[in-house]
């Protein structure tokens, strides 16, 4: 599902490659944490799968397309197979909970009547049946980041990738995001999550993969976050 | 493609930025009122230059000893003048005008006015009217011809081209157009700026939509066509304001202003017809400006 061959990324303002020579693949359907401390290179993995940004070397496959090389016009295709969740929720604070999931399936393009039959089973899934029609900023942190994982789920991408995603929640609501993100990796979705969460990663056992200083440290199955981090 | 998704997102980035969007309407608006009030000049002077071309003469008037004493040309000072002119391929045809029917038109042009009064037909000139053959369509050759021919003549005290006069006119009707299209270029240069700095802050403003749109993978087209359409909505509303504008200032200004020389025929009046084409001209080099300056500003400053 993904694939990164010894991709480096250097960027212009430093000496130190951000990624150095990154091989790592995941397939379909797994649930990979992916750990390190600040600067170890989690959201420059995670913008070069979105192609956010092109590696220096090396490349990167996500389903079919060669990432890398996918020419500008093909990258919106290559994003609604991603979904996307991160820390600070970027939710639309001038449209309702339904309106903010619509909204991702009204710029691709989806017509109305397909926008009415998905965005209210979505909002089930995530547990926010009833509250389409709330703000915001009428909810919970919990709660805005399930519009969050709504919004990235509607499209039924094959990849959601989390930076973060409990990063701004106390520690019950992280647990209840976790079940969320594990319900959604049940229905086939692979699911890559960037934290720095120790409890959660210890809790959930799934692989761990750990940068540090751009370099694959870690690669393991079952994993906890680390002993005396 | 979604149009109720896109007209709704340019009726909330107009309305979003309102006091921006009307500043952009106006300059656009007074850079096409100047374009079009230029471009009106440039057509009133070509039919001026139409209007002329066939009415001006070069004018040989004649010493006051042979204007008193040769009523109908026929001495042989005259007659010889006359007979040179006419023997010219350059010359279409020569007219005498004695100093009768000179005080007479003089009597007509100023009448009311105290040199009317004072005039005396002896103190009048004669002259030999010649109307010139175009060629190339110009005059010129046979203006200078007539001019090298007579001048110094006997008999001959001064030659009159009337295209001299007329080309102070157009002198200052050519200044009229080119301070006109000078101010509707530097207009023009604000209003493109006024529509780059819109669709930037318009595209700051909605930079977590943009965001959004990118992730969710949203065509370029989905995630430009709003701003595009916006500065296209307002270049148009600016255009169809300097048309209004240009079609008040006709009836306000023009009329009231040229009424005198237009109904003499000194100059071709504007018409309504004219000022209302050029109106319509405005609206598509409006919206196509408006809609190119953004489509580069989207590509140069703003990732979206």
């Amino acid at each position: 599902m993904i694939r990164l061959e010894r991709v480096t990324k250097m960027y212009k303002t430093s000496t130190r490659p951000a990624l150095d020579r990154v091989s790592v693949e995941v397939e379909k359907g797994e649930f990979v944490f992916l750990i390190g401390p600040s600067g170890s290179g989690k959201s420059t993995f995670l913008r070069l799968l979105l192609r956010e940004d092109v590696p220096t070397r090396g490349s990167i496959f996500v389903t079919d397309l060669n990432v890398a090389k996918l020419p500008r016009r093909k990258v919106p295709r290559l994003r609604q197979k991603i979904g996307c969740v991160f820390q600070d929720f970027r939710l639309l604070n001038n449209k309702t909970v339904g309106g903010n999931v619509a909204f991702a399936l009204e710029v691709i393009g989806k017509s109305p009547s397909t926008v009415r039959k998905v965005v209210p089973e979505v909002l089930e899934l995530v547990g926010l049946s009833g509250k389409a029609d709330r703000m915001p900023h009428e909810l919970s942190g919990g709660e805005q980041q399930r519009v969050a994982i709504a919004r990235a789920f509607v499209n039924r991408p094959l990849v959601l990738l989390a930076d973060e995603p409990t990063g701004n929640l106390d520690p019950d609501t992280s647990q209840d995001i976790m079940l969320l993100l594990e319900r959604i990796n049940r229905t086939g979705t692979t699911v890559v999550m960037a934290t720095h969460d120790h409890s959660i990663v210890d809790s959930m056992r799934r692989r761990v993969v750990e940068l540090d200083m751009g370099r694959v440290v870690r690669d393991e199955a079952r994993a906890v976050y680390g002993v005396g981090r | 493609m979604r149009t109720d998704f896109v007209l709704r997102e340019v009726s909330t980035g107009l309305r979003r930025n309102v006091t921006m969007t009307v500043a952009m309407v106006l300059t656009t608006a007074i850079s096409l009122l100047m374009v079009g009030t230029g471009l009106l000049a440039v057509k009133t002077i070509d039919a001026t230059e139409a209007l002329y071309s066939d009415r001006l003469e070069v004018r040989v008037a004649l010493t006051q000893d042979v204007s008193t004493a040769d009523a109908d040309c026929t001495q042989p000072i005259c007659a010889g003048l006359l007979s040179t002119l006419e023997n010219s391929p350059l010359v279409d045809s020569v007219t005498y005008e004695n100093q009768d029917q000179a005080y007479a038109r003089f009597q007509e042009l100023f009448a009311g006015q105290s040199v009317a009064e004072l005039a005396r037909p002896q103190s009048l000139p004669a002259t030999l009217r010649v109307k010139l053959v175009e060629q190339n369509g110009s005059t010129e050759a046979g203006a200078a011809a007539v001019k090298q021919a007579m001048t110094d003549q006997v008999g001959v005290r001064t030659v009159i081209d009337q295209r001299d006069v007329v080309a102070k006119l157009f002198d200052f009707l050519g200044g009229v157009r080119n301070m006109t299209f000078a101010l509707a270029l530097v207009q023009a240069v604000a209003a493109l700026m006024l529509i780059s700095n819109t669709v930037q802050v318009s595209a700051y403003t909605r930079r977590t939509e943009v965001g959004v749109m990118r992730l969710v993978g949203a065509t370029r087209w989905y995630t430009q066509l709003p701003f595009l359409v916006e500065a296209v909505i307002t270049g148009v509303v600016g255009a169809v304001l300097a048309g209004v504008g240009l079609i008040v200032g006709k009836f306000a200004f023009i009329d009231s202003l040229l009424a005198g020389i237009a109904q003499n025929g000194v100059i071709p009046p504007v018409t309504l017809t004219d000022v209302i084409t050029t109106s319509v001209y405005l609206v598509p080099i409006g919206a196509l400006v408006a809609g190119v300056t953004g489509y580069i500003t989207l590509r140069l400053y703003v990732k979206v």
